[in-house]
């Protein structure tokens, strides 16, 4: 077992005098990042510093946590970078002086039953959520699985190798003895954290190993992006589209603050003036109720996108209970309308699985046919179609090598007010390989729409007023 | 808008650490976790208003009262609401007694003379900020919600935040003489401005951890059997993590933990369960997934020991009484 090692914060700075510079690199580091930290937001955590102990962990940790990062977003990106910041100053310092572990060499050749053993305990670990426990047997795991000669160098691949030799999964193992922890399945994010420890110990290893670090990666827009995965993270999707459905609930509200053509309610005023004795001191308006727009959705749901379009179905569902003019589609290969679900069915799931039964939208292939859809769309709703009405496309713009039709997209943009376009893939990926977002991109606006700030971008345009040409 | 009496007589001098803070919070029955102790502890040395976020029902007015009693300060607090406007927050000039003054007055005296009488502090009624800076002993401003009102009002408030103070035409400037704790909560309804963000230190409440809100359930149920509570604890978990309406908040648990200790549960069973959901979930269609996700899986009354049958039948004697 490994000794104890102090935590972080309190080993790889270098002095207390140094922790200044340290601060303002990490705060340069959190604005890279892109959360917005002023200088007042830096004077802030000096102030903080002055007041707590920095060599605790934890409260140098929410002190710092609780000047800089001002949202849950913003706190979320902050626990990446303290991470990866002050590991990568420990090592640093670390290889600068020449510390290194003599530790590792403790293990020998594992025999099968105390391999077995060693399973037993990390899976019991990661049940209690042990973090301790969780770090310490992390590295013995390394150390066990290095003496096999299986690393493969990339510290990714290793990861999923060592978890996969243990037998760790979150499914329950039915086929291992009812006490084994495994057999019940672990926690998830237990799991996912002793992961997390591994590839922290393996990069430690590494950055011993050269003596030097790694450059710094920045934080992909994945680690930030919304959780795609199927059921588990739906409450988690579901958590952010309730809140922009407030937010979508409260937006008129900026509207308050233009009163230049307010007009004033007569009757409220008379009545308030009885509290005066007759004389009209305070003025009564009438409230401006902001326009709704009328809104016209076309959501894809065909496979390329399956992962996408949980997200987007409970976007279109908390959309449905804002907007009250709103008219749902879904396609593939035709187009179905289905606002009547979403208006009689309050529930998700069952939206989904209504829409999955009933809609029919899929003839044989189970290919997205744009210009089949944009056609039929046209039929339907061609004579409703007027300028203050708003058209959203929720897609991928794959159009499986069929015909794009851009033409009559064009035509259904020029009849509707504003059309917009969401597009699950990231930038990077648009016009490349079938993918035809250019050809639509012409007639509409198009946001790609993967993360919460983007999607929060398309609401503020979605309920910008509308200002008529 | 209400001023509550302060719990202790005179106010107890600036805690010294966090764990002061955090000790003092358990005192007043509210147990802190590690991050809101020092949140907490940094808005008392710094005089920085506290923005406080967080799902509903995790205790953020809550720990501004424990605060209050805690330090024993008097609780100023402002409820925020949509169209909430500066009358209602800051002062009000009280109309109907300057009218009657003006009547009283009527013949005699000049306009001069009227007009220096009616625009004093006699005839200014003071609202929730006003009277939290003018207090002469110092107190514990709580701003509730601050996410319902508008974007002008945040802006109005930045001025009372950042420099303590509150302009008056007819009067001048009410300077604070003390220096108020305050805390901001929001539901995060409503992205707020940065300049207020900019202006406060950053506390995020979530649901706690198992062993922290068994503390907590402990605390507010001490009858209620160690194993009922932890149980009862996972199963709040479990349902939490359902995709719900509204997940059951911390007050809801306890609400719970009061309810089976009335009805002498000795058992979280699926019976009991399904006649007592209604204090945790309060949506017809959370119900019915709650039920089915959760409410099978406790195991039928039958099959978990001589014990567990309890539902309508008469209190347990040996349940005390709960008021």
């Amino acid at each position: 077992m490994s000794p104890e090692r102090p935590p972080p914060a309190a080993e790889g700075l270098p002095a207390p005098d140094g922790l200044p510079a340290r601060v303002l690199e990490f705060g340069e580091e959190l604005r890279r990042e892109g959360v917005a930290v002023g200088t007042s937001e830096l004077l802030d955590a000096f102030a903080v510093l002055r007041e707590i102990e920095w060599t605790a962990q934890e409260d140098f940790r929410e002190a710092l946590a609780a000047t800089l990062a001002k949202s849950q977003e913003d706190r979320r990106v902050f626990e990446l970078v303290f991470e990866r910041f002050f590991f990568r100053a420990v090592e640093l310092a670390a290889a600068r002086e020449g510390v290194r572990e003599e530790d590792r060499a403790i293990l020998d050749e594992l025999t099968e039953e105390e391999l077995e053993a060693l399973r037993a305990e990390i899976a019991a670990a990661i049940r209690d959520g042990a973090e301790g426990t969780m770090r310490d047997l992390a590295r013995m795991a390394i150390a066990a699985f290095a003496r096999r000669q299986e690393g493969s160098g990339v510290i990714g691949v290793d990861v999923q190798r060592i978890r996969r030799a243990l037998g760790l999964r979150a499914e329950p193992q039915p086929d291992l003895p009812p006490e084994d922890p495994r057999h019940d399945g672990l926690p998830r994010e237990a799991l996912r954290r002793f992961e997390a420890l591994l590839r922290r110990e393996l990069e430690r290893s590494q950055i011993e190993r050269t003596g030097n670090l790694p450059p710094a990666r920045p934080l992909g827009e994945l680690d930030r992006a919304l959780p795609s995965g199927p059921l588990a993270d739906l409450a988690a999707v579901h958590r952010v589209v309730a809140q922009l459905r407030r937010r979508l609930a409260t937006q008129g509200m900026q509207m308050r603050g233009h009163r230049r053509h307010a007009q004033v309610d007569v009757r409220r005023t008379m009545r308030a003036s009885l509290q005066t004795g007759g004389v009209p001191v305070e003025l009564k308006f009438r409230p401006r109720r902001p326009k709704r727009p009328e809104i016209y959705v076309l959501c894809d749901v065909s496979t390329s996108v399956t992962s996408a379009s949980v997200f987007f179905l409970s976007v279109l569902h908390a959309l449905h209970d804002t907007f009250r003019k709103m008219r749902s589609f879904v396609f593939i290969e035709r187009i179905s309308e289905v606002t009547d679900i979403f208006e009689h069915e309050r529930n998700f799931k069952t939206v989904s699985e209504r829409i999955g039964s009933d809609a029919g939208v899929a003839d044989i292939s189970g290919y997205t046919d744009y210009g089949r859809v944009w056609s039929e769309f046209l039929v339907q709703v061609e004579d409703d179609l007027h300028p203050r009405a708003t058209v959203i496309v929720l897609g991928d713009a794959r159009t499986n090598g069929r015909d794009p039709r851009a033409d009559i997209f064009a035509q259904i943009a020029a009849h509707a007010g504003r059309t917009f376009w969401l597009n699950p893939e990231p930038r990077l990926y648009w016009n490349y390989g079938d993918s035809v977002i250019a050809a639509y991109e012409q007639y509409c606006t198009a946001f790609e729409c993967w993360t919460t700030a983007q999607l929060e971008d398309f609401v503020r345009a979605l309920t910008r007023p509308v200002v008529s040409a | 808008m209400s001023v509550s009496p302060s719990a202790a007589p005179g106010a107890s001098p600036a805690p010294g650490s966090v764990q002061e803070v955090a000790s003092g919070l358990r005192s007043v029955g509210y147990l802190p976790g590690e991050s809101t102790a020092l949140v907490s502890f940094l808005a008392t040395k710094l005089g920085k208003p506290v923005l406080v976020e967080g799902p509903a029902g995790v205790g953020k007015t809550e720990l501004a009262k424990a605060l209050a009693s805690f330090l024993g300060r008097e609780l100023v607090r402002l409820q925020c609401y949509e169209g909430l406007d500066e009358a209602k927050a800051l002062y009000e000039w009280n109309y109907r007694k300057q009218l009657l003054r003006i009547q009283a007055e009527a013949s005699g005296t000049g306009w001069d003379a009227v007009q220096e009488d009616i625009f004093g502090e006699e005839f200014l009624l003071a609202r929730p900020l006003m009277s939290a800076i003018a207090s002469e002993q110092p107190v514990v401003l709580l701003i509730d919600e601050i996410d319902k009102t508008d974007q002008e009002f945040e802006a109005m408030l930045l001025e009372v935040l950042s420099d303590f103070q509150i302009s008056i035409p007819e009067l001048g400037r009410v300077e604070s003489r003390t220096h108020p704790i305050v805390l901001l909560t929001s539901n995060n309804s409503r992205e707020l401005t940065e300049a207020l963000k900019r202006r406060c230190l950053y506390l995020w409440l979530d649901y706690p951890e198992l062993e922290h809100e068994l503390e907590i359930v402990r605390l507010h149920a001490p009858d209620l059997r160690e194993t009922v509570a932890r149980r009862l604890v996972e199963v709040i978990g479990m349902v939490r993590a359902l995709d719900l309406k509204k997940p059951p908040s911390i007050a809801e648990s306890i609400d719970w933990a009061r309810a089976l200790l009335l009805l002498g549960a000795e058992e979280i069973d699926s019976e009991t369960f399904n006649e007592t959901m209604s204090v945790i979930v309060k949506h017809r269609a959370d119900m019915d997934v709650v039920a089915e996700r959760v409410g099978l899986k406790l195991g039928a009354p039958a099959a978990t020991g001589p014990g567990g049958a309890t539902g309508p039948a008469p209190p347990d004697p040996v349940a005390p009484h709960v008021a």
